[in-house]
């Protein structure tokens, strides 16, 4: 997976390319990587809406809890089709109510709510959570992208560092990792820590629906990690984000004192232009499209400029802008 | 329940339906871990489960490539993370035994699969998990059951044989690469034990002579929880 690029945008030393095996080599000894260790579920379910007797894609797309017992989930639902249809065509699903019950193979769902548009729901699964999982096990397939010729099978969207199953879209920007990496952070005296945030849909083919993205997100920030980016900062080491996921995460987290607290929370909000960034300093992350989510948040980092000059830079070097793509490195201006 | 050291682990046991794995879920569970455990066949599992309330009992071949990924999210998911996995499940090659020259190669390709592609297909997806624990401070222990016949060379135990001596090499490279990180891997032969696998292979054994499994299990405990006290994880 890491047979990639790397482009290192920093205000300070311009533009460079790089291989991302090298990532070692823009750290400092004393900077702390921190990403993110979601697993990411299986998490489009095919079925039928009983009532209406039409069939279905459920996508899994948000929970309320990071804790993996939850049977809640919101979900983002398709009409007929498959991923073979760009989500931007797919027909709406038959109309939608709660107490309606989705059939999901081994599965069953009732919708407990309408979220404010005809495609998102939240919905509660029957069953124990032990019934829940076996069920997604057998039944679910991750999220397929049309740009993928060949199905994604799980192991195609897990991390190598992948441990709690919490998120819906693989925190891709944890694919520029292999453990060769995190050996080499060690021995080069950069720390390495992970949280988990459980990532959301990065896109559901309705662009209604997309001006929300990103859901609110569960996150845990564990006891060693809070610890670890404690130590680094009054060392004057760098926080390294490996995603946006990961920004998201901290900077939430360290929103009212500047200080990242161990546990759970709901990571709310858009981060973009002008949000100040308390913790991290630096981010690593695969390429965007202007206009998404994810670029907004680049724009916390660097101004406008110093982004479109990278945005060119990886087009004219055809840089491969997807899931499974390259990467850049953006410092934060000033840090 | 008293408290042990492995009160607060949660430890996953590939074929834990029956003989070593069996005896391993009874103890973990008897000792208040949090277990799940991955057989073949649906009815022991929920039967195992049933008789050990609180433990997780997963449907799932370690043989085959594509129920990997489906035991992990369920090892995951029942357990939200896991400090100890146990690659327990082996297949003996050939029923009778046979000479290698008389042993077909689908009988060693399927104890390859079981016994060597398996655990380390199973323990790369949950490696992620395990070095979580370890960075947490919890630990993280992968025992794979070895054997004497991985280290001897005893007729008409060859595919059984080989794929436990390349399981048992693959251990020690595993601890070799990755217990920097806290990850420790430990390869442990519990000896000749009064187990089904075992009426397979010596169908006359005296079965008195054989090692109860339950005495098995406790000694992979009492291993598992040194490597866990040594690496400074349990208080």
């Amino acid at each position: 997976m890491t047979a990639g690029r790397l482009l290192v945008v920093d205000t300070r030393t311009g533009l460079r390319h790089l291989s991302r095996e090298r990532l070692v080599d823009v750290l400092r000894s004393g900077d702390l990587v921190v990403a993110n260790d979601a697993a990411t579920l299986p998490a489009s379910l095919h079925g039928t809406h009983v009532r209406s007797g039409e069939p279905v894609e459920v996508r899994l797309a948000g929970r309320r809890s990071i804790s993996t017992d939850t049977t809640d989930f919101t979900a983002v639902v398709f009409g007929a089709g498959d991923f073979h249809t760009r989500t931007e065509d797919r027909p709406l699903p038959p109309a939608l109510q709660p107490g309606d019950v989705l059939a999901l193979g081994p599965l069953s769902a009732t919708i407990t709510g309408i979220e404010g548009h005809s495609r998102l729901i939240s919905l509660c699964f029957s069953g124990s959570p032990d019934d829940v999982w076996s069920g997604i096990a057998r039944h679910g397939r991750p999220v397929q992208y049309a740009h993928v010729q060949t199905p994604l099978a799980l192991w195609d969207v897990w991390t190598p560092i992948a441990s709690p199953p919490v998120a819906f879209e693989p925190p891709s920007a944890g694919f520029a990792l292999d453990w060769r990496t995190i050996a080499a952070l060690r021995a080069h005296d950069i720390g390495f820590a992970t949280i988990t945030h459980a990532a959301g849909l990065s896109s559901t083919g309705d662009v209604e629906l997309d001006t929300r993205l990103p859901f609110d997100e569960p996150y845990e920030v564990p006891v060693s990690t809070a610890d670890a980016i404690a130590r680094t900062r009054t060392r004057g080491g760098r926080i390294v984000a490996i995603g946006t996921t990961v920004v998201r995460a901290l900077e939430h987290s360290a929103m009212r004192d500047g200080i990242v607290h161990a546990g759970r929370a709901i990571a709310t909000g858009r981060l973009g232009a002008g949000t100040p960034l308390r913790v991290v300093d630096a981010i690593l992350t695969g390429i965007h499209e202007p206009g998404t989510s994810h670029y907004e948040l680049l724009r916390a980092f660097a101004d406008d400029v110093t982004l479109s000059a990278a945005d060119e830079e990886l087009s004219a070097n055809g840089y491969r802008r997807h899931e499974f793509g390259d990467s850049v490195l953006v410092t934060a201006t000033g840090h | 329940m008293p408290a042990t050291p492995l009160t607060p682990l949660r430890v996953a046991v590939t074929g834990g339906t029956s003989g070593l794995g069996l005896a391993l879920v009874h103890l973990l569970h008897e000792q208040g871990a949090s277990v799940a455990f991955v057989a073949r066949h649906r009815e022991p599992v929920a039967d195992v489960a049933r008789s050990h309330p609180g433990t997780h009992g997963i449907v799932g071949d370690v043989a085959s490539k594509d129920d990997i990924y489906p035991i992990a999210l369920q090892i995951l998911g029942e357990l939200g993370g896991l400090d100890v996995l146990i690659n327990n499940a082996s297949d003996l090659g050939p029923v009778p035994l046979a000479l290698l020259g008389d042993t077909a190669c689908e009988d060693l390709e399927r104890a390859l699969a079981t016994n060597v592609l398996g655990p380390f297909r199973l323990t790369k997806a949950l490696l992620g998990a395990l070095a979580a624990s370890a960075r947490e401070g919890r630990g993280a222990v992968v025992l794979n059951v070895s054997s004497d016949a991985a280290v001897n060379a005893y007729p008409t135990w060859g595919a059984y044989s080989a794929s436990k001596a390349a399981l048992r090499h693959l251990t020690h490279i595993w601890d070799a690469e990755i217990s920097e990180q806290g990850v420790r891997f430990l390869s442990i032969d519990p000896g000749d034990m009064d187990t089904p696998l075992h009426a397979r292979a010596v169908p006359d054994a005296d079965r008195s002579a054989l090692k109860r499994p339950e005495a098995a299990a406790r000694e992979l405990l009492e291993a598992i929880t040194e490597t866990l006290v040594t690496n400074g994880t349990v208080a």
